[in-house]
């Protein structure tokens, strides 16, 4: 006994010892929570920021990129001339690099994606980065033309989205699960419904990265997330569902809490296809009856900005309609009478599993009762939403932050989950597209946002927040989401 | 369980309230779960709060005055959702005890007289059920089924009927061989009416003891589905959901989990304590021993 218990002694301080020793070099591993798993890794053909979030600036590349600050900074691209004109874009790109399976990037690869991108058959969800390329030749293996039919004012800024990464013709039907790109991080392997992991790529083109493996783990559990963070097993969350466990962070000295900003306009989807729905009064109703600041306070702890169209705060052309259905549930009623629904009528509210959807649902159905709708709630997983209410149009209501910068011209979209058809609508986002005059760009973007919110097609409600909490140590994180990203390329853990 | 007593206690109705007011675990157990019971009707007709408003300015209120357990992150009181939560519980306990008795007995007392290859089948699927975790076989089961109360009832009702169909099972066993049921079936009753007529009175006992169990259990099992968002889907309160809730929130407001806690702990230890109350009174000869 004696015996065993000065062995329990001894190999408890040599376990100690063994740990202590390499506290002293700085970490090269990092694990980062996420809420959402990716439906697949391909970032040219798939709608759900979290395929982004993994492999932007990670494991794919485009031709320019976002940088930390949401400045434009080539990629791929080492410099480009524009025509006077500005329809012509000369690329010339990096030598040197090659794609994780070894085949080397060159100008063909470019074409192949571009082409793939605009082409009839592309699943690519921002299809319209692409439309005004009419043509892309390989002038020599390092040089690539690109021919617009316009010009573009923010061409540039659209090559460097998650979307317009550029991929290899030998890879591409296979990056879904096995991601090959040209990055500084290599896919490693995807446990499905638990972690994503990569790593560092020794063959990198430019300035490796100093990380030399990431982990990215979904933790779809809010109540999951605070005790993960605390026990250190997820040492950063970019966008953390810390709730109102958030000042309990905020006191611990181990941990930073910055919050920033994002692209993401959370909305009450409406199934405007589907009556009684595709009755404007009756949206009209169900705008009046939100009352967005308990919607921001219960949903997302008070943080973030109410929205009263599809456009983000942020941005220039912003136009402020939060006005234009204040909180009024009596004038909700009246309009449902008017709509034909004295008595109101039953409808079904799906929620995801981010909180801000989970909660804040709860809210909004607890609003809707008091107008009249009957509203039952319907919680679903991820992989259901994208499938059902994205893909199939299967709802009658639901709540999602659509996080694409620049996004309204999803209205546009004939096949959209909204089911907003609108001619007026779409004239103004077609005379956008040929605008490249500042000053009217940003009056068709007022109309836009005025005529969506005159149509009342979504419950518009808030701007999403970026809740970023990690290490105090680890430096290099992202503030803000200009887009959905990740970069980890220059994450590094201090001593 | 073979030393039964067939007969009623002869010392009647009188003798049996006297030992019941002397039995402090019966007397405890049945005072809190009338008390329960009590909150949960009275919730039918008045709450402190209207629940179904969620006045998000007054969120998550430490215990005062005006909210006696504080609000939630939706601002609701949280003892009015206690009091509904808990009709909530007992309706689902209540229900899923009922199915387990309504299928489970007749299986149990049927398998006893029939005997054979049925007495075989009927156990073995018992087995079967019976092997699998009762949680885990209620969560498949709303899994499939989609997440609510009815689902939670069904699935923690089947779960039940193994548990009843063994104790009627046992109990009728134990009866058959008697003398009076010989003599029921000398004078030419069938199985069914000797079932009816002379097993069933003797071990309503020992299935309202069993059923006592099963009604804290399903309480229990209830609040785990809720937990887990396969019960009661909101608005409905249910104690396992606020328990939930309360989890990202437990250091910024522990009494957000302190109630529906205590609510739960006290409910199943009332019952329990019902239980074996009810255990000591019926089973006489547990009573001759003492």
């Amino acid at each position: 006994m004696n015996a065993f218990r000065k062995f329990t002694v001894a190999t408890a301080f040599g376990a100690v010892a063994t740990f202590a020793l390499p506290a002293h070099a700085a970490r090269t591993d990092l694990t980062l929570g996420m809420v959402l798993e990716p439906p697949h890794l391909d970032a040219t053909a798939g709608a759900p920021a979290a395929i982004r979030e993994v492999t932007y600036a990670n494991i794919y590349q485009g031709l320019t990129r976002l940088d930390i600050d949401g400045k434009m900074q080539p990629a791929l691209a080492e410099s480009w001339t524009i025509s006077d004109d500005g329809k012509v874009y000369t690329f010339k790109l990096h030598s040197g690099v090659k794609f994780h399976d070894g085949t080397d990037f060159d100008a063909n690869d470019v074409k192949f994606t571009l082409d793939r991108d605009r082409g009839a058959d592309s699943t690519n969800s921002q299809k319209q980065l692409f439309a005004h390329i009419t043509d892309v030749e390989v002038v020599d293996p390092l040089t690539v033309r690109i021919t617009l039919d316009q010009p573009v004012g923010n061409f540039l800024n659209d090559m460097a989205r998650g979307e317009a990464v550029i991929v290899a013709p030998e890879s591409a039907d296979t990056n879904k699960e096995t991601p090959i790109g040209t990055g500084p991080f290599k896919f490693d392997h995807w446990a499905k419904g638990s972690e994503i992991t990569l790593v560092r790529n020794p063959d990198y083109w430019g300035t490796p990265a100093q990380l030399d493996k990431a982990v990215f783990r979904i933790i779809p559990d809010a109540a999951a997330a605070v005790p993960a963070l605390l026990s250190g097993d997820v040492q950063a969350f970019a966008n953390m569902p810390a709730g109102d466990a958030l000042p309990q962070i905020e006191a611990d000295p181990r941990f930073k809490v910055v919050i920033g900003a994002t692209e993401g306009e959370t909305i009450l989807a409406i199934n405007n296809g589907k009556p009684p729905f595709d009755n404007l009064k009756v949206r009209q109703a169900i705008s009046y009856a939100l009352n967005r600041k308990d919607i921001i306070d219960g949903a997302s702890s008070g943080l973030g900005v109410p929205i009263g169209s599809h456009f983000s705060p942020a941005d220039p052309g912003y136009v402020d309609l939060t006005g234009m259905y204040p909180f009024d549930p009596e004038k909700a009623k009246e309009l449902l009478k008017e709509a034909g629904y004295p008595d109101g009528f039953k409808a079904t509210l799906k929620l995801p599993p981010p909180p801000y959807a989970r909660q804040g649902g709860e809210i909004i159905a607890a609003e809707l009762r008091n107008i009249g709708i009957d509203v039952e709630i319907i919680p679903v997983e991820w992989a259901d939403w994208v499938a059902n209410v994205f893909k199939q149009k299967d709802y009658d209501m639901t709540i999602i932050s659509h996080v694409e910068p620049n996004d309204i011209g999803i209205y546009a979209r004939d096949d959209y989950y909204f089911d907003y058809h609108n001619p007026k609508f779409n004239a103004v986002m077609a005379e956008l597209d040929k605008t490249t005059d500042q000053a009217k760009r940003l009056e068709l973007l007022g109309q836009a946002q005025r005529i969506l919110a005159d149509d009342a097609v979504n419950g518009f409600l808030f701007e999403l927040p970026k809740v970023g909490v990690w290490d105090a140590k680890l430096q290099g994180m992202w503030p803000n989401w200009p887009i959905f990203a990740n970069d980890l390329s220059e994450v590094y853990w201090e001593d | 369980m073979s030393d039964m007593s067939v007969t009623s206690a002869p010392s009647g109705t009188a003798s049996f309230l006297r030992r019941a007011l002397r039995n402090r675990s019966f007397m405890v157990g049945l005072v809190i779960t009338l008390f329960v019971a009590a909150i949960a009707l009275l919730s039918f007709v008045w709450t402190p709060y209207d629940i179904t408003q969620l006045p998000v300015s007054e969120r998550m209120k430490p215990p005062s005055a005006t909210h006696w357990f504080g609000t939630d992150h939706f601002g609701r009181d949280i003892l009015s959702m206690i009091m509904i939560g808990a009709r909530n519980s007992i309706a689902v306990a209540l229900v899923a005890v009922g199915i387990g008795m309504g299928i489970g007995v007749p299986l149990g007392t049927i398998a006893a007289a029939r005997g054979g290859w049925l007495d075989e089948t009927v156990m073995r699927f018992n087995d079967i059920i019976f092997a699998f975790p009762a949680l885990l076989s209620a969560i498949m089961i709303t899994a499939i089924f989609g997440p609510g109360a009815v689902n939670a009832i069904v699935a923690i009702g089947i779960f039940n009927i193994p548990v009843f169909a063994r104790v009627a099972r046992a109990g009728a066993l134990a009866l058959w061989p008697r003398e009076f049921v010989m003599a029921a079936r000398v004078a030419g009753k069938g199985a069914a009416r000797i079932t009816v007529e002379h097993i069933l009175p003797n071990i309503v006992s020992l299935l309202l003891v069993q059923g006592t169990i099963q009604f804290a259990l399903g309480i229990l099992a209830e609040a785990g589905l809720s937990y887990v968002g396969l019960g009661a889907q909101p608005p409905m309160p249910s104690w396992g959901r606020m328990l939930f809730d309360a989890q990202t929130r437990m250091i910024v407001a522990p009494y957000l989990a302190l109630f529906p806690g205590l609510a739960i702990v006290i409910t199943v230890l009332g019952l329990n304590l019902l239980g074996d109350g009810l255990r000591d009174l019926l089973d006489p000869r547990l009573n001759r021993e003492r």
